[in-house]
């Protein structure tokens, strides 16, 4: 009895347990929403979520965070397929290699001023949020780059099916694998936890945490740089308010997923069903017939709710003096 | 006497030695021309009052600061120590006074975090770590799962983590910075224990404590720090337990502690039953005009968090409150200040003042009603209550809007002192009034305490310095584990009966 | 002991060091107002058209209710808090008037009604921040999302239309020649703000939750009370922003001020307002108004498009902010080097 209890304090099992009932109420009026297929397609279409998901929640562990990841995803977009547009001839693979690129040297800046200047890093993104949109609407000129302006191989590379699963759900698959390891069998990973956690405490353990900040900056930049690439040939348009407000939807589906914002909590696993709660809801949605309306405020809604639910899992109980009856063993 | 010597030659090769290291912070010289020797297989005793320098040290020897001048040798060998990862790599661990580890994180990822072991592809080897973690914690008698969350461990044995973790790194000088504060009778012997195996074991330890019993115990050399100076160093076999005490507080030991007899009116606080579900337990007192009761017991027994649920920080699951015979509800901070009850924190920086906020600002806080007009500021009122209270304290500034986190500690004390005064309370709360303050300013202090009892305030002292208990108390109470192991009368009271009641040893620890 | 120069005996402690004139020069505000009249010279050189009054003002309307965002958003941030949802409660209040007014509501009501929906939003949000202790920055994230979301559901991709003539007064009335009742209200409410946080005893407790929460509630501050109230200020900003915006455009789409909130903290910042807490005035975040508005107004009459204007904004954000620390290193290392 006692180990059900503790798996369900797991926020995990939370998430899976509501995950399956929000699935078994959708499918009890629209059984079609259940099929493989379907499902298949709901996470094809939240892979770009997961990813980005997961690169804030780097950032979040070591307590700060990235408000300028959308705007990073419409530069990089913009500029691949501006790219592309202009030299059909490049190779996909060269145009990913500069969206990564790009979103590394993107990252980097926020790393660098938050690390080296010491700001704070919701104003750093404050800014650089504006700016990175801004060199968007420059570089474009405020035109759009639309699908016929495509190469077939741009447009093709992410839709193409590997073993019945698009690329892009490959991609996603692959990320949260990477950052599986990452997370919890590296020494940088353990340092995102240490470095949010107790931050004078990782000093003396001899962990450099501006470094690990610029790193989890990096990390963050780098994902949405390569999902730049991805978000313009998945959606086959490019222009200046790509991903608007998206970055909002990254820091939903960590808090969802239990990622505290007072940094050093959070597991891979929880992003992930984050990522998937919120995206089975924006699938679910027009299968119900909800009007798409709807989505802003049911979003609201749900992230207050983790919010709550996370905030009583931080209580502080109060310093543990009173010796208890059995020795945790 | 002590433990088993190496055989080996009676001085033996030292493996650090640190010659004429000044550390200098802004407004407080913490550390001026200081040396040290520590030998591989000897404990070596720093001893020092609180506020001497040898917490700053510790911190230079871990790489947390940089010393302004001198040098560090080991192995006879000048070397630097940069950063915290630096001085492991050099071979120096140490066990700090307050644990400072991660409470979200496992016992076995607490001892092994920054050098967690790694399987032939360089990842993170799990299994590997909870395997040695339960080692080393099966090594120092240590029941603790290390698969639990720190945050999850009581204080003693989050100490017993920290341990684990200076044992993990296979390091050949150990630093232990006042370890048994937190610990019973029982866990004390173990913790000696441990320190002999380390001895044979050729580490040298480095024992920071102000308790001379166990300094006659366990150690084989030592070093007395004063005011941020080295006075003494040497062998412990060629001194006594007088001429240690006597470097350590620099003059004779006769009565520091000026208390002037006050007189004892009618009880003025009466508690009764106060329970915490995790902090404490059915704990009673009454206090009386003019009298000053002390609350004894080890770091971690409960003291402060009693204190701060009679001052309405947290909140008691059972237990009433009545002063001057009318019970009252203490729910938060400005309720306990209504009735007439102010707390003095132990952590001046932190609880007791706004250190980005100047003096005058500090003074006024609680008392912003009576200053003010109709709401409105009035900085002249402001100004002069707090030069009426920096005059009555003696504060030492160059103006009052001077931010007080640059005011030397004892000055900061008064500065939250003082806040409390100008409320004009009935029972003020001190807790560890002179930790951390230099000697000066210690027995102002006392004087001054002493003074509010003659006044006719009541006063609750809390304090781990058994001279201070015996000195300062009209009557005491003890706690231990977050239960009350004692009430003493002035009287005849002896430190022997003070620890017995502490830490609950049935025979005395003296 | 201390190294502070002339440590004096306790009688004759002076109440301060320095001259008010030098603390003055030497202040955040200066180098904005230096800044401010800088891009006042620079706007005057680039375009004949920037010192005609009629012209500045007319640029104070696009600034006015951002300012009185920014306003409140300083004591908010002053305690150490952040509120997101500003933008999205004028949204909500906007929409609430929009309703009104097609079921026929006159001007009083309607005023009443954007006052009330930001007061009950603010309200909501201090329950979420100062009573269950949630964490500012994704609590106000998820009602940014909520309210916004309650607007879109009530209006979708309708807009409502039918104010009645006299609501225009709020936002497109003079009060006296070129001055609009937007911006006299402005400058009225920044004398009321200024005086309540610099001269009143809830001004003061706000700088000590700032600076130290913990030491505030140890010193009898009512720590959560006080944020509970600057969460009311800023829902009741939002809803006399809304009032403003919604009588000056004649119209309510549930996109109305998308990304304002980040507006009015930048225009806290700039204004010198710390984001961890505990530092700002409200001169500063005045005078931040002012070059915002200087910068956006003399881009925008050299025809620069809005999206390329928020470069500037974002660009003068970090610089302004680090700016200072680059010199603080330098000098830190000049001084090391000797």
């Amino acid at each position: 009895m006692n180990t059900i209890r503790s798996l369900l304090a797991r926020r995990e099992a939370l998430l899976v347990l509501a995950c399956l009932l929000l699935l078994a109420a959708i499918t009890a009026r629209f059984p079609a929403f259940s099929t493989p297929k379907n499902l298949a397609g709901v996470f094809n279409d939240t892979s770009i979520l997961i990813m980005m998901a997961l690169g804030q929640s780097a950032v979040i562990l070591t307590k700060s965070i990235d408000l300028s990841v959308a705007a990073n995803v419409a530069l990089t977009g913009m500029t691949v397929a501006m790219l592309n547009n202009v030299a059909p001839g490049l190779p996909v693979v060269v145009l990913i290699l500069v969206a990564l690129g790009m979103g590394m040297l993107l990252g980097a800046i926020n790393g660098f001023l938050v690390w080296w200047l010491d700001i704070p890093a919701i104003v750093v993104t404050l800014g650089t949020m504006t700016i990175f949109r801004g060199l968007a609407f420059v570089e474009s000129g405020g035109a759009w780059v639309n699908a016929h302006e495509m190469s077939p191989a741009f447009l093709e590379l992410p839709r193409a099916l590997i073993l019945g699963l698009p690329v892009l759900s490959w991609v996603g698959l692959l990320a949260v694998v990477l950052a599986a390891v990452l997370f919890t069998r590296t020494g940088l990973g353990r340092a995102f936890y240490a470095t949010g956690g107790n931050a004078v405490a990782a000093v003396y353990a001899g962990i450099d945490i501006g470094k690990t900040r610029f790193l989890a900056f990096v990390l963050s930049g780098s994902v949405a740089g390569l999902c730049g690439y991805l978000w313009v040939s998945r959606y086959a348009v490019a222009y200046v308010d790509v991903a608007s407000g998206f970055e909002l939807d990254t820091i939903a589906a960590c808090v969802i997923g239990g990622v505290s914002t007072i940094g050093g909590v959070g597991t891979v696993g929880g992003v992930v069903l984050g990522a998937l709660f919120l995206g089975i809801i924006k699938n679910a949605l027009p299968v119900i017939g909800i009007s798409p309306f709807w989505q802003m405020a049911i979003s609201g809604a749900i992230i207050i709710t983790a919010v709550v639910i996370n905030a009583r899992g931080e209580r502080v109980k109060g310093r543990i003096i009173l010796r208890r009856k059995e020795l945790p063993l | 006497m002590n433990a088993m010597l190496p055989t080996d030659t009676p001085t033996t090769e030292p493996i650090l030695q640190m010659t004429g290291i000044s550390k200098t912070f802004p407004g407080v010289k913490a550390l001026s021309d200081v040396a040290l020797e520590l030998r591989p297989g000897y404990v070596t005793a720093l001893i020092g009052e609180n506020g001497a320098g040898k917490s700053t040290l510790v911190k230079i020897l871990t790489g947390i600061y940089q010393p302004d001048g001198g040098s560090i040798r080991i192995d006879g060998k000048e070397v630097t120590l940069p950063t915290a990862e630096a001085a492991q790599e050099l071979g120096i661990t140490a066990i700090h006074q307050e644990t400072v580890l991660f409470d979200e994180l496992t016992v076995a990822e607490n001892i092994y975090i920054g050098h967690q072991p790694r399987n032939r592809y360089g990842l993170i080897d799990w299994s590997a770590m909870h395997a040695r973690a339960a080692a080393i914690l099966h090594g120092i008698d240590a029941p603790i799962s290390t698969r639990i969350r720190l945050k999850d461990l009581s204080i003693a044995q989050r100490h017993l983590v920290a341990i684990a973790r200076a044992l993990s790194i296979d390091a050949r000088i150990v630093i232990m910075d006042e370890p048994t504060a937190a610990l019973s009778y029982k866990e004390v012997e173990e913790l000696f224990g441990i320190i002999d195996r380390l001895k044979k074991a050729g580490k040298a330890i480095l024992f920071i404590s102000h308790k001379f019993e166990e300094v006659w115990q366990i150690c084989d050399y030592f070093a007395v720090f004063r005011d941020g100076g080295q006075v003494g160093a040497g062998r412990l076999d060629d001194v006594s337990h007088n001429d240690l005490v006597k470097m350590m507080v620099g003059r004779d030991v006769t009565q520091a502690f000026p208390k002037l007899p006050a007189e004892i009116g009618d009880t003025v606080l009466k508690v009764d039953g106060y329970c915490h579900p995790t902090e404490f337990d059915h704990v009673s007192l009454e206090l009386r005009r003019g009298e000053i009761l002390g609350l004894y017991g080890l770091v971690g027994a409960g003291r402060s968090e009693f204190c701060q649920a009679l001052f309405g920080v947290t909140r008691p699951s059972a237990g009433t409150v009545s002063l001057s015979g009318k019970p009252i509800t203490v729910h938060s901070p400005s309720d306990a200040i209504d009735a007439g009850i102010v707390y003095v924190p132990e952590e001046r920086g932190r609880h007791g003042a706004i250190t980005a906020m100047s003096i005058a600002a500090n003074i006024s806080l609680p008392s912003l009603k009576v200053t003010s007009r109709r709401n409105f500021l009035r900085m002249a009122e402001e100004f002069d209550l707090a030069r009426k209270y920096a005059e009555r304290l003696d504060l030492r500034a160059a103006s009052l809007s001077q931010p007080v986190g640059t005011l030397s500690g004892g000055n900061q004390q008064k500065v939250v002192i003082g806040k409390w005064l100008a409320t004009l309370p009935k029972v003020i709360i001190l807790d560890e009034p002179t930790k951390g303050i230099d000697i000066g300013s210690k027995a102002a202090v006392h004087a001054f305490m002493s003074q509010l009892a003659v006044e006719g305030l009541a006063v609750i002292m809390v304090s781990s310095e058994i001279p201070e208990i015996l000195g300062m108390s009209d009557r005491v109470i003890v706690m231990r584990e977050g239960r009350m192991a004692g009430v003493f009368e002035r009287a005849g009271l002896t430190p022997e009966a003070l620890v017995r009641a502490a830490t609950g040893n049935k025979e005395a620890a003296a | 002991m201390s190294d502070q120069s002339a440590v004096l005996s306790p009688r004759h402690i002076p109440d301060r060091l320095d001259s008010p004139l030098k603390r003055v020069l030497r202040s955040w505000e200066t180098l904005l107002l230096a800044v401010a009249i800088a891009i006042a010279i620079a706007n005057s050189l680039a375009s004949p058209y920037f010192l005609d009054p009629w012209n500045l003002s007319d640029a104070t309307f696009n600034f006015t209710e951002k300012a009185i965002l920014a306003l409140a958003m300083t004591f908010v941030i002053i305690t150490g808090e952040i509120d997101l949802s500003v933008a999205s409660i004028i949204a909500l209040a906007s929409t609430a008037m929009g309703a009104a007014a097609e079921a026929g509501a006159g001007t009083p009501v309607l005023l009443l009604i954007g006052l009330g929906v930001g007061f009950g939003c603010g309200l909501f949000n201090g329950f979420l921040v100062a009573k269950l202790g949630l964490p500012a920055i994704v609590a106000t994230i998820g009602t940014m999302s909520l309210y916004r979301g309650i607007a879109y559901v009530v209006l979708g991709d309708q807009v409502y239309k039918n104010y009645p003539a006299d609501f225009a007064v709020f936002g497109q009335g003079y009060a006296v020649w070129i001055f609009s009742i937007e911006f006299v209200t402005f400058l009225a409410l920044a004398i009321v703000a200024g005086v309540v946080l610099h001269k009143t005893i809830f001004g003061r407790q706000v700088y000590a939750v700032g600076n130290n929460a913990l030491a505030a509630r140890f010193s009898g501050v009512r720590v959560r009370r006080i944020k509970f109230i600057v969460f009311l200020m800023t829902g009741v900003a939002a809803g006399l922003a809304s009032v403003m915006l919604t009588s000056r455009l004649g119209s309510t789409r549930p996109s109305i001020a998308v990304g304002w909130e980040l507006d009015a903290v930048t225009m806290a910042v700039l204004g010198g307002v710390g984001i961890n807490g505990g530092t700002g005035n409200i001169l500063g975040v005045v005078i931040a108004a002012f070059v915002m508005g200087l910068v956006t107004f003399g881009l925008g009459l050299l025809n620069v498009p809005g999206i390329v204007m928020s470069i500037f904004m974002g660009l003068m954000l970090i610089l302004v902010i680090a700016l200072p620390l680059v010199v603080q290193r330098l000098n830190n290392r000049r001084r090391a080097a000797r």
